[in-house]
């Protein structure tokens, strides 16, 4: 075992071991809230480090709470059985709208506002049919009498730490996946020049597909994690187009480019929004997100690459020197 | 029972065109920046709320007369659009497309959590009550009325001004093609501050006319911004008359389909019909196929 597997193995068991040495659960919460938005930073990452930059996610978050949360309440249906449904909707919500997106070649901005329309879509028909999802009052996925494990539904948030931290890791594995895979190197032969890879044989629309429908359903895993979590969701919370451009803002500010970026971008995010929270109270409602779009414009302006991948480049560049 | 239906049919119609007006405005700002400077504002419909805002402190709270108020609204939005160009866009000119979209969407957060912490979460309006027009057993508020004649008025100045005047014509050259200008020897970074002008201008016209029908609040912008990013898609980035055309389409699909059902699935038609045309013409409606 060479000392850098060591190093992965240490820090898995020092995560892992969080929750069994020190469970404060305000600090818990933060932690399992920031590995829930890591996760979706990290799906939307999957397909936006390759120029497909898309504002839709908040909509497949949506579909992955929704599905779950209706699934349980209206039919009784486990989310262990609901939330692949969930997944399985989100894909085909993904493929229905990709498809002819990457078809008839609607790239860069055009693909971000068919997206865009995508997020709001599911915006309006959560809050069109109040009479079965709460509308823009927010639903709440009933609270099981029986099995806690059959419902998904725990009430320890060591138990739902674990859960988030398996979750994130496995969306982390899934980025170092695809970024050795042939997959990659398609999709960046692809950002550059899509004629230029569809001569050297790369079936362009395929490809494109494939990451956008893998992308969609992690995301819509964490819309189902979130809700089962908290217990609580508003069209708000997970759906819409501040949603979308939240997983935009964090992914962008942590660094697309490298697998921990988003998850830096989740931490430096929902600390900001805890601790302005905590410190001014009710005063400081509005100001996290005053600071979030000025950091953003200033990170595209400035470190389009983001905080961990200026940093990594940086440490590269010197140790080469 | 047949009579009664029409009767709301017409109305939904009518209403439908009065809304197109609006929503055309809308759309030509936005396409007026896209086609100019090719660059998409997600922001612009914030810019419209702090427009709203203007006319709402210039009106109700400093007690201005409406013929002041209304152009010091549109002159603090044709200089909000002038600022967002200098600090936000120029910058980011020459950086990939993608990018100056987040960029104006960081400004689109800054703008809303702005607006949440100077003004308040509170609604407000202007507390005016035009009076509704009635014609036959159809009503219509002169709020709409107006905002529709308002509407096209402005959008015929526009016009004049790019087909017209010099600066405009410079305008409508430089987005045909933008190197081939400044060879031309015209100065491109001035005629994308007029443009920018320009498009905050008419979002400045475009929240006079919105803020007497609706009430102004920090996330106003979320309800009307992706609406008008969908026509000026949907007629094609930077065709004027194909966002045009697109914004009576819209305001007709949502008219019609709050006529029958609520007014969300209006909104919920609209949108699956964007994403249909879409694959019918994915490069707007009047493209031509190649």
């Amino acid at each position: 075992m060479n000392p850098r597997h060591l190093v992965y193995w240490l820090v898995a068991a020092a995560l892992i071991s969080v929750p069994v040495v020190y469970n404060q659960p305000y600090h818990l919460h933060v932690m399992v809230l920031i590995l829930i938005w890591s996760f979706a930073y990290t799906s939307w990452s999957v397909m936006g480090r390759f120029g497909l930059v898309s504002l839709g996610h908040g909509g497949f978050m949506g579909v992955g709470a929704y599905v779950t949360a209706l699934l349980w309440n209206h039919l009784g249906l486990s989310p262990w059985f609901g939330i692949p449904i969930a997944l399985v909707c989100a894909g085909a919500l993904a493929l229905i709208v990709a498809y002819p997106c990457f078809r008839f070649r609607i790239t860069g901005h055009y693909f971000a506002l068919v997206t865009l329309a995508l997020s709001g879509i599911v915006l309006q028909v959560i809050t069109a049919t109040r009479d079965w999802t709460g509308g823009s009052l927010g639903y709440t996925p009933e609270r099981t009498k029986g099995n806690a494990i059959a419902a998904l539904q725990f009430v320890e948030k060591e138990t739902w730490y674990l859960i988030a931290l398996a979750v994130w890791a496995a969306g982390i594995a899934i980025w170092y996946w695809i970024d050795r895979s042939m997959i990659r190197y398609a999709m960046e032969a692809i950002s550059e020049d899509e004629d230029a890879a569809a001569a050297a044989g790369i079936n362009v629309t395929a490809e494109k597909l494939k990451i956008t429908v893998l992308s969609a359903v992690m995301t819509a895993l964490a819309g189902a994690l979130y809700c089962q979590y908290q217990m609580f969701i508003s069209p708000d919370t997970v759906s819409g187009i501040s949603v979308s451009l939240q997983m935009v803002f964090a992914a962008v500010v942590g660094g697309i480019y490298v697998a921990l970026g988003p998850t830096v971008g989740a931490i430096i995010t929902i600390l900001l929004a805890e601790g302005l929270r905590i410190g001014f109270g009710t005063k400081a409602v509005g100001w996290d997100n005053l600071v979030y779009g000025v950091l953003l414009v200033v990170f595209i302006i400035f470190l389009p690459k983001g905080i961990l991948g200026s940093l990594l480049e940086r440490m590269k560049s010197s140790s080469k020197r | 029972m047949a009579d009664i239906f029409d009767v709301y049919l017409a109305e939904a119609i009518i209403s439908g065109i009065l809304l197109g007006g609006v929503l055309a405005l809308l759309a030509l700002g936005l396409n007026l920046i896209f086609g100019v400077i090719d660059v998409t504002w997600i922001c612009y419909a914030e810019l419209i709320m702090l427009g709203m805002y203007a006319l709402y402190y210039f009106y109700s709270v400093y007690g201005l007369p409406m013929w002041v108020a209304a152009p010091a609204c549109i002159l603090v939005v044709a200089v909000l659009g002038l600022l967002l160009h200098y600090i936000v866009i120029a910058p980011l000119l020459d950086a990939p497309p993608i990018n100056q979209l987040l960029a104006t969407g960081g400004v689109l957060f800054f703008l809303q959590s702005f607006a949440t912490v100077a003004f308040g979460i509170d609604f407000r309006n202007l507390g005016i009550r035009l009076p509704v027009l009635a014609l036959g057993e159809m009503h219509f508020s002169y709020a709409r009325l107006l905002a529709f004649g308002a509407a096209l008025a402005g959008m015929v100045v526009v016009y004049l001004f790019m087909t017209r005047t010099y600066i405009g014509t410079a305008i409508r050259a430089i987005s045909q093609d933008r190197q081939i200008m400044a060879l031309m020897g015209v100065d491109t970074r001035r005629l994308y501050l007029v443009t920018s002008a320009i498009g905050g201008a008419l979002a400045g016209l475009a929240a006079c006319l919105l803020v007497l029908q609706y009430d102004v609040h920090p996330f106003v912008g979320l309800s009307f911004g992706p609406i008008t990013f969908l026509i000026c898609v949907l007629g094609g980035l930077g065709n004027f008359i194909g966002g045009f055309v697109a914004a009576f389409l819209f305001a007709q699909i949502i008219s019609l389909g709050g006529l029958y059902s609520d007014l969300e699935w209006g909104y919920v038609l609209a949108f699956a019909f964007f994403i249909v045309m879409m694959f019918i013409r994915p490069a707007g409606l009047l493209a031509r196929r190649s």
